[in-house]
């Protein structure tokens, strides 16, 4: 459950559609130099993607952290997304495929919860939204 | 970053050259829009090889793309969806639903050339 950090975090701040693109393009790196696959860099930076995304239109502002994550003798990379929005009403409705508030389709959080191998979200009214996803080697 | 397109024949194609942000893509989806008309095009070709990410907003934009198009008269291919994007969309759940698609830019003038010989015939 506690996974160890082992290496150095990396945060984008997250302010319009032009930083998704820098951090999935610095997911893709980090990805790289731990020795994913061609096939799992492109699937951690969809999930970023799609996680930068619901900041930008529900929060307007937040940041994604990256970092190379151990567990036992596994490794992997760690996204966290966090903003101080106004957080989500339900959950469990936000986490339903096709469900959104916003003009999006509603793809974006089940999607990224569907490509990563560990995906938490936690929520309060006013105080913003947490997302912490991981995606193991191997 | 704007993308560049050409025009050849009656195609234009929209050749993308780096990775574009939500802003980009609608600025493309409103700049054919508009050249569909302005050079009488009736094929548009999407190069998204360049692409290394098509997440939800991209992918629906592309489908906005093909549908706004086509309400100009204008047929829309998508072509160069790389192997790890294809397969990240279809875990992602994301389809382009009744947008054509080709291999690449070859496969797709091809297709279009098929299909405005078709509606040559059709105006005979």
């Amino acid at each position: 459950m506690s996974e160890l950090h082992l290496g150095a975090v990396v945060r984008v701040r997250i302010q319009s559609s032009a930083d998704i693109v820098t951090a999935r393009q610095e997911g893709r790196t980090m990805a790289t130099t731990l020795g994913f696959t061609n096939t799992t860099l492109t699937i951690i930076a969809t999930a970023i993607s799609e996680v930068a995304r619901n900041i930008v239109e529900y929060a307007k502002e937040g940041e994604i952290s990256i970092a190379p994550v151990g567990n036992g003798t596994v490794r992997g990379l760690q996204i966290v997304a966090r903003d101080q929005g106004p957080g989500i009403v339900d959950l469990e409705t936000a986490m339903r495929d096709g469900y959104s508030t916003s003009k999006s389709l509603g793809m974006g959080l089940p999607g990224a919860k569907r490509l990563m191998d560990q995906f938490e979200i936690s929520s309060a009214i006013g105080e913003g939204t947490t997302i912490t996803m991981t995606k193991w080697i191997g | 970053m704007a993308v560049p397109i050409l025009k050849q024949s009656h195609t234009l194609i929209a050749s993308i050259q780096s990775a574009l942000s939500d802003r980009d893509l609608l600025q493309l989806r409103d700049d054919l829009a508009d050249l569909v008309g302005r050079h009488r095009a009736r094929g548009v070709i999407v190069d998204v090889t360049a692409l290394d990410v098509l997440d939800s907003f991209a992918t629906r934009t592309l489908r906005g793309i093909a549908y706004t198009t086509k309400l100009r008269g204008a047929e829309t291919v998508i072509v160069g969806i790389q192997p790890e994007v294809a397969l990240a969309m279809v875990q992602l759940g994301l389809t382009l639903e009744g947008v054509p698609t080709a291999l690449d830019l070859e496969e797709g003038l091809a297709f279009l050339d098929g299909r405005t010989e078709t509606a040559d015939d059709g105006r005979r």
